[in-house]
């Protein structure tokens, strides 16, 4: 369980392009951040970073348990999401399939309330090739409420959704953050829940 | 473990779609057996003599065809991120990757290998032990080409990367293999090449997990 996101002078570059350098940043539990930036800014670069995915250049990204600093990789592989705009999902495999699969390897299982919650109930036997972007983004989505982790980075969550499920997903957010959970959000528009906003790159 | 099945499952289902899955493979494997005693002369005694070594090297070739999109596709399309943030380290991941490839396609070919060696003229003898041969051989092809498919992530034309990376590392199981098997028809003892094949699989199956996740954190990064 995280109970905060520490990041400390952090540099990041992609290939010999430098993003950013100097970024500090930490994050309790309940609370919201949305990272804000030009386009290329590195907002995305930034959310994979802390997913682990990315090796900053400079700086230190840690995370705090109840009882003290956790091990990265530990506190990752249990206690993080990461939905961007590569979601994952097969073309070829219905939504059920890929909602399960999702939900059962990041340590869920029942995708009910996650079906409810996203209105997904007439998508699920679909294959996922079927599906227009906002449906899509609402079945990857499905895995935040399917198997419950602490942190959640999203990458523009709300963009392809429609105002009806943009307030869905809202809600989904202030239950999340209510129950102590932390979310880190790359956007251009703002979340709809109350965000502590961050500006990235200069 | 609740993950583990999951991630087999759906390595599966995915591996015998890719590439038009184990029909696909029979087909291109049915072809390539059929082209090269085409070109060596049609000689029966001479077909007999060499149909145990084609239906091997053909095994080979057909063990190419999927392996392009046995990393590319979840590189491209975000999985591969999930994938490595699940309970399941990267390496594991590799590996159970390469083993349902190595179920959904190079078991169907096993199992095709000694009835094409056998249409070619083989003695009927040798079909156990190519068979054998085949699914352990088909289990070093399967990790070895995974390593070549993981280090040509990312890259253009991987596919033509990733056989220039793996067919010399498909020569030492080709030629345990082929030795065990021609030895076998010779009715000379068989034993020594047969081994050598299982030890080969079982490095690769053993070592290549580990570059195949280094390649992928890699690739991510």
């Amino acid at each position: 369980m995280i109970t905060a996101l520490k990041i400390g002078g952090l540099a990041l570059s992609r290939g010999e392009r430098a993003l950013f350098s100097g970024l500090d940043l930490s994050v309790s539990a309940g609370e919201a951040v949305s990272l804000v930036g030009r386009n290329g800014a590195g907002k995305t670069s930034l959310l994979r970073a802390i997913a682990g995915l990315l090796r900053p250049t400079a700086g230190t990204i840690g995370f705090e348990g109840p009882d003290g600093a956790l091990d990265p990789q530990d506190a990752r592989v249990g206690g993080l999401h990461m939905v961007g705009h590569h979601d994952g999902l097969k073309p070829g495999r219905t939504a059920r399939e890929e909602l399960q699969f999702q939900a059962d390897w990041t340590g869920g299982g029942d995708i009910d309330e996650a079906v409810r919650a996203l209105d997904l109930n007439r998508l699920l036997d679909l294959e996922v090739r079927r599906l227009s972007a906002g449906q899509r983004r609402r079945v990857a989505l499905a895995r935040l409420l399917a198997a419950p982790r602490t942190l959640w980075l999203l990458d523009e969550p709300m963009a392809p959704l429609d105002a009806g499920h943009r307030r869905g997903l809202g809600e989904a957010m202030t239950r999340h953050i209510a129950g102590g959970g932390m979310i880190v959000a790359a956007v251009h528009d703002p979340l709809p829940i109350p965000a502590r906003d961050v500006q990235v790159g200069a | 473990m609740r993950a583990l099945s999951a991630l087999f499952g759906r390595e599966l289902s995915l591996a015998w779609g890719r590439g038009g899955g184990p029909l696909l493979a029979l087909a291109f494997y049915a072809a390539v057996a059929t082209l090269l005693p085409l070109a060596s002369g049609r000689e029966p005694e001479r077909l007999a003599a060499i149909a145990p070594g084609v239906a091997w090297l053909a095994l080979a070739l057909s063990a190419l065809l999927s392996l392009e999109r046995l990393f590319e596709r979840d590189y491209e399309d975000g999985a591969l991120d999930l994938l490595s943030l699940g309970p399941i380290p990267l390496e594991a991941v590799a590996a159970i990757k390469c083993l349902a490839q190595w179920l959904a396609t190079g078991a169907p070919l096993a199992l095709a290998a000694p009835v094409a060696a056998i249409a070619l003229g083989a003695p009927p003898a040798a079909a156990p032990l190519l068979f054998a041969c085949a699914l352990i051989g088909g289990l070093a092809f399967a990790f070895v080409g995974g390593l070549g498919a993981s280090l040509a992530l990312g890259s253009r034309r991987g596919g033509l990367l990733i056989a220039v990376i793996v067919l010399p590392l498909f020569a030492p199981p080709v030629i345990f293999g082929a030795g065990a098997l021609s030895s076998l028809t010779a009715g000379l003892p068989w034993t020594g090449g047969f081994l050598l094949l299982c030890a080969y699989s079982t490095a690769a199956v053993g070592l290549s997990p580990f570059a195949m996740a280094a390649a992928c954190r890699n690739a991510l990064s």
